[in-house]
């Protein structure tokens, strides 16, 4: 589904992305972890070209995003985003925020459109919040809505930065069910978190990145009990 | 204190006030126009836009307004070979001198967006352009508009310069009337009690629709 190659990042004279490789398949729940500053959200960004890579290809759908000519604005529409703060519009109502994008961006009629977005609502359980606005809600429901509206484009592939970090710890929990529920349905995901418990639980892959590379991938079971570089090890020593 | 002269000279002061107050409307008219431009063009990504805007911003910002006014009323004809009213003149100085911190207010309105808005917008597929019309303008709105309203407070106490030029504004009047009457003090205090119920009834106003806009506004 996606596929990088020789993918590298620098900001000015850091270089933050080393030589990233990966190929990622339909289906698959890739978790990405590592110590902050290891590159792991910087390499999610580039992903959907928020951050534009220094060097490397990108393809994603039989396309080439990080071909100068491509329009990443259609690819973006099939790679829905979460961030760590939510960024919900804070100048709409929570069924604005869902439709905003399938009624600019796709053509849809207003009605089809908040008939799409209550769906999603009810599948996050948030269907009674349809017509307030984010500040009177809660973190997880923010965070709730924000995933609902990163769906309403029907995305093939969800990015996850860090999506529980900036939460309350009682308000992880509905986040990351709504997530193991996209996983049941068979989502494409790649999800940048510290949630170690719910990696090992939902992963099909785990990567651990450290100081800009991949340093060791595999089956979360794997990689969690039986952890083959020393630097993997001594993370995970920190962190279980 | 004796204002009997306020009986000979009452039209001065309404005269005087009339061409104030079209100064500054126009002013601020002018310049908010203008602004946007600035603005634009501060914000572009086209660096030779973007130098040219920073340049008059900071030429504008870095003189005095009674330079920039001599500049135009002399100038200006001079340049351009036209007669203009010394009214025009003292619009166009103002305009001019305003547009400049219009754009500030509005660049600096843009920019306190929090950046997540237009990653979030990018995201879902938004081209540059739908994110600025639908998610970043209405949010930067909010913080621009108070402070475009305290500029045009400013420029209503700064147009008194142009008295200097011989423009018959409020200041001009109270100074012909103090001219007329001998009396140093009192046709001054008239005139600033005039500039004071302006600025005050403006700023009040301004702080009631600031208010409603915040009550409205759910989104904080």
């Amino acid at each position: 589904m996606i596929q990088v190659s020789n993918l590298n990042k620098e900001f000015g004279k850091l270089h933050v992305l080393k030589d990233i490789n990966i190929k990622i398949n339909k289906g698959e729940i890739v978790v990405i972890i590592g110590p902050s500053g290891s590159g792991k959200s910087t390499f999610l960004r580039c992903l959907n070209l928020l951050e534009e890579p220094t060097d490397g290809e990108i393809v994603f759908e039989g396309a080439s995003i990080t071909n100068k000519y491509n329009d990443i604005n259609k690819q973006r529409q099939k790679m829905g985003m979460v961030f760590q703060q939510f960024n919900l519009f804070p100048h709409m109502t929570v069924i604005e925020n869902i439709t905003l994008a399938p009624i600019k961006l796709k053509k849809m009629e207003r009605a089809a459109a908040n008939k799409v977005a209550l769906n999603l609502l009810k599948r996050v359980g948030l269907e009674d919040k349809a017509f307030v606005y984010p500040n009177q809600l809660s973190g997880g429901q923010k965070q709730r809505i924000a995933i609902a509206r990163a769906l309403a484009m029907a995305p093939n592939m969800m990015l996850f930065d860090e999506p529980t970090s900036a939460l309350d710890p009682e308000m992880v929990g509905e986040v990351l069910g709504v997530m193991k529920e996209l996983v049941t349905e068979g989502m494409t995901m790649v999800i940048v978190t510290h949630e170690m418990g719910f990696a090992k639980e939902v992963g099909s892959r785990v990567i651990f990145m450290d100081d800009g590379r991949i340093v060791e991938e595999g089956y979360p079971k794997e990689l969690f009990s039986q952890p083959k570089h020393p630097r993997t090890k001594d993370f995970l020593a920190k962190v279980l | 204190m004796d204002f009997s002269f306020m009986h000979k000279y009452y039209q001065f002061y309404i005269d005087g006030t009339v061409i104030t107050l079209l100064l500054s409307f126009f002013g601020v008219l002018c310049g908010v126009v203008l602004g946007v431009f600035l603005a634009l063009m501060k914000l572009s990504r086209n660096s030779m836009l973007k130098l040219l805007a920073s340049a008059y911003i900071e030429l504008v910002r870095g003189t005095p307004l009674l330079v920039q006014l001599y500049i135009v009323y002399y100038g200006l004809p001079k340049l351009l070979g036209w007669d203009f009213a010394d009214l025009t003149l003292g619009i166009v100085a103002v305009s001019l001198n305003s547009a400049a911190y219009v754009a500030e207010i509005i660049r600096a309105g843009i920019q306190s967006v929090d950046k997540g808005q237009m990653e979030a917008a990018r995201s879902l597929g938004m081209p540059h352009r739908t994110a600025m019309t639908y998610i970043i303008i209405p949010q930067a709105i909010k913080n621009i508009l108070p402070a475009l309203g305290n500029e045009f407070i400013v420029l209503i106490k700064e147009s008194a310069i142009v008295s200097v030029v011989g423009i018959h504004d409020l200041m001009y009047k109270a100074d012909t009337v103090r001219g007329n009457t001998y009396r140093p003090f009192a046709p001054l205090l008239v005139a600033a009690a005039i500039y004071f119920t302006i600025i005050f009834g403006l700023s009040k106003l301004l702080a009631y629709v600031e208010g409603r806009m915040r009550t409205g506004d759910s989104s904080i």
